[in-house]
């Protein structure tokens, strides 16, 4: 007995030591600056204003890309407009075949790719390369088969491709969801012109490449780099007939405005605020993982986050023992070495808003708590945060933070929770763990979010839609929901 | 001795139209009314009768959400009995004639189809999705919540009932602005739907100005669709607006089309996951 708990003792205090396992970035060749691909290849831009693009980890600058202007976002619009015709009449057995292709391009260029996103984003090279570059491919791979198929889809229906679509991408996922967004759209015939964010065009520099590597006819994809008034150019020329957009509800809600009256088709996915319910009878390890990458994942930077944790009060003093205790084994650092779990947030102004949200949980009161964590001198981090003693009034617990900050509440009985969890405008996702079946199907009826994990968190698949309810946008991506956003039905 | 239902030259008794709200017959709150057809008076309602709809609509739909698919289906199918019913009525409010009469037949042909969807909406419009990983996966469509239905003037009964019958189908509560021009068809069809055993609140309807009114319906923030089947260019772009303030989804389908699709455009799709082991 007492060798055990002296056993344990030790087992709590044990350091483990990590050498340095960083990814190699020697074969990755990033051009000193990029110009903006048009018409099936990289063109020189109109606009003369150009912006570095840096890596967050070292605040280095990694290239310079195009400011486009409107008279670039006009020729991008033009060539996806001409190549429409062909593209929406060609077999869509040979369309299949290019998506094919470049799903393929992305499997065999995956590591570059990984360490470009990585660099770029500053997020961990685990995640960009076990997450976000594989799902990208299979998401191509999943959509590729539905371009012949397109008639099964919708019944009793004739589907047809809409036009030229305008889509614009946030900087949390670039080449996954330029992946959620390019694929459904030349499934189904239509021509794309992307905005990547601003602070994260590399991969999609990359796509381009990779587009021409798969031959793929000239204008049925086109990519401009810019920050949001580009991207408000793109979703506003009269010749887009459907507009994608993925980022922040603020912009969303723009976006919506300005295309009033203009019958463009709109699909937005926007912020989020989720809940990640725990139960007395959950799976308390697991609940622990799952909560860890609820919040945790990629800096916090997603819009599906599981932010808010509801916990039942019965279990929560021991649940929240364990949580701080896993914080303090995760490790913060070089978002290249493969053993990181966290990295660099995304950028300055992320970095700016997550303090400033931060500052306002501890000013209104509740209990902060950070594992001890050495952060780096350069670039830009935030260690991983927790908030107790968290009112629903705070800000903390309903503005979208999208950084590594759980605000922790807790509950006496499922209906107080299902209450607590729907208490938000948004509606993208929430979690439930318990070990009750009835309870797990009962809960996920009153969730009023498009994806609800039950004893998961964040998991994602081409084939499992994805979007919200309420103010967390409308439209889903992937599976046979996501191509309804890119066809008109006779 | 003559009874009362004998008085000499007896001429029926004028009904006095009125707004349905809660599963009520009201007056407006502002006791305004306007002319149609020069003789009738229509109430005339306000941002608050609007606003009392809508609050009925919300309480309603929880409980209407909640109700059995099959119960959905065979209360839409009890409003096409109600409907027929009353034909000759409608056939008259509608002007009368074969056009009137075909009018007639497909507003009762859209509740009946509309009923015989509640319960295979899911199946064909929900999946269980093939993820690549151990977790059962599935999707399934769900109402999205009140929807606001500004009625045709074309074709205002059978136009109607083809925007109201799909929302109701999925379980969406529904506040209804009759047709500005013609907003009886609308005002008699709320008749038949308070017989027909819906809940009190899952489906209101209210007459007046889209002047007066359009705006207050796309910019409340307890309205989560509207179906602009009923406006003009003008009015759809004010209405796409001010949806923008808590993304609403503002529904476009012409209004002539029955289809899976106009149910699930006032529907939310919800995937759900969860591990398989032992």
């Amino acid at each position: 007995m007492a060798i055990a708990k002296r056993h344990r003792t030790e087992l709590a205090t044990q350091k483990f030591e990590y050498a340095p396992a960083p990814e190699s970035t020697d074969f990755v060749k990033i051009e000193p600056h990029y110009g903006l691909f048009i018409g099936g290849k990289m063109t020189a831009a109109h606009s003369k204003k150009r912006f570095a693009t840096i890596n967050p980890a070292t605040e280095a600058k990694l290239s310079e890309v195009v400011e486009a202007d409107e008279v670039d976002v006009d020729r991008a619009v033009k060539a996806a407009d001409r190549a429409f015709d062909s593209w929406s009449r060609l077999d869509p057995s040979r369309r299949a075949r290019y998506l094919f292709r470049i799903s393929r391009i992305l499997q065999e260029r995956a590591r570059e790719l990984a360490v470009v996103e990585t660099m770029d984003g500053g997020k961990p090279i685990k995640e960009s390369r076990d997450v976000d570059v594989p799902l990208s491919a299979a998401h191509f791979f999943y959509y590729a088969g539905w371009a012949d198929k397109l008639e099964w889809a919708f019944p009793n229906r004739k589907p047809r491709p809409i036009g030229v679509a305008g889509q614009v991408i946030p900087w949390n996922f670039p080449l996954l969801m330029l992946a959620w967004k390019i694929a459904p759209a030349l499934a189904a015939g239509n021509t794309v012109v992307l905005k990547p964010a601003e602070t994260t065009p590399l991969s999609a520099m990359l796509f381009a490449d990779i587009c021409q590597q798969a031959e793929l006819p000239p204008g049925v994809v086109n990519i401009v780099t810019g920050a949001g008034k580009t991207g408000s150019l793109v979703v506003s020329h009269p010749a887009v007939q459907k507009v994608a957009f993925t980022g922040s509800t603020e912009v969303g809600k723009l976006i919506q405005r300005s295309l009033a009256g203009s019958g463009k088709r709109l699909t937005l996915e926007l912020g989020g605020k989720a809940a990640n319910i725990v139960f007395e009878d959950a799976p308390m390890d697991a609940a622990i993982e799952g909560i860890v990458n609820g919040i945790y994942f990629n800096q916090g930077h997603v819009c599906c986050a599981g932010s808010r944790l509801l916990v039942q009060e019965s279990i929560a003093e021991p649940l929240l023992e364990k949580l701080k205790l896993r914080l303090g084994t995760l490790r913060l650092g070089d978002p290249l070495d493969k053993n990181t779990d966290i990295g660099a947030i995304n950028s300055k102004a992320q970095l700016d808003k997550i303090t400033g949200l931060v500052e306002s949980g501890v000013e209104e009161g509740a209990e902060l708590f950070q594992p001890e964590c050495k952060l780096p001198e350069r670039g830009f981090w935030f260690p991983p945060t927790l908030f107790t003693n968290v009112s629903q009034s705070y800000r903390i617990a309903r503005e979208e933070i999208f950084g590594p900050v759980l605000s922790v509440l807790t509950f006496r009985t499922p209906a107080e929770a299902v209450e607590k969890a729907n208490n938000t405008p948004y509606g993208l996702s929430a979690g439930v763990w318990t070990d009750k079946g009835s309870r797990i199907l009962w809960m996920a009826e009153r969730m009023r979010a498009g994806v609800v994990w039950a004893n998961t968190f964040n998991r994602f698949d081409p084939t499992s839609p994805f979007g919200g309810y309420k103010e967390s946008g409308y439209g889903r991506e992937g599976g046979l929901h996501g191509l309804l956003p890119y066809v008109e039905l006779n | 001795m003559r009874g009362p239902h004998e008085i000499r030259g007896f001429r029926g008794v004028h009904k006095t139209y009125k707004l349905y709200i809660g599963g009520e017959f009201v007056r407006s709150e502002s006791g305004r009314a306007y002319r149609v057809d020069g003789s009738v008076n229509v109430p005339r309602g306000s941002r608050k009768d609007l606003r009392d709809a809508i609050r009925a609509a919300r309480g309603a739909f929880p409980g209407w959400a909640a109700r059995t698919a099959m119960n959905r289906g065979q209360i839409l199918y009890r409003a096409a009995e109600m409907l027929d019913g009353r034909r000759a009525q409608f056939v008259e409010v509608l002007g009368g004639g074969r056009i009137a009469a075909r009018e007639v037949d497909q507003a009762i042909e859209a509740f009946v189809w509309y009923a015989g969807w509640t319960d295979k909406l899911a199946q064909v419009a929900g999946n269980t999705n093939p993820v690549a990983g151990p977790y059962f996966n599935f999707t399934i469509p769900e109402p999205t919540g009140v929807v606001g239905i500004v009625a045709p003037s074309e074709s205002a009964l059978a136009g109607l009932v083809r925007r109201v019958a799909p929302a109701l189908c999925g379980g969406n509560t529904v506040v209804v602005l009759a047709s500005e021009t013609s907003p009886l068809p609308a005002l008699t069809l709320a008749e038949v739907l308070a017989t027909s055993d819906f809940p009190a609140g899952v489906v209101n309807v209210i007459g007046g100005y889209h002047r007066e009114l359009l705006s207050w319906l796309g910019a409340h923030m307890d309205v989560n669709a509207v179906d602009v089947a009923g406006c003009t260019p003008e009015e759809v772009a004010s209405i796409e607006k001010s949806a923008a303030e808590n993304v609403k989804r503002v529904v476009k389908i012409k209004p002539s089309e029955m289809s899976p699709q106009l149910i699930t455009a006032f529907m939310e799709m919800k995937t759900v996951w969860h591990p398989i082991g032992v």
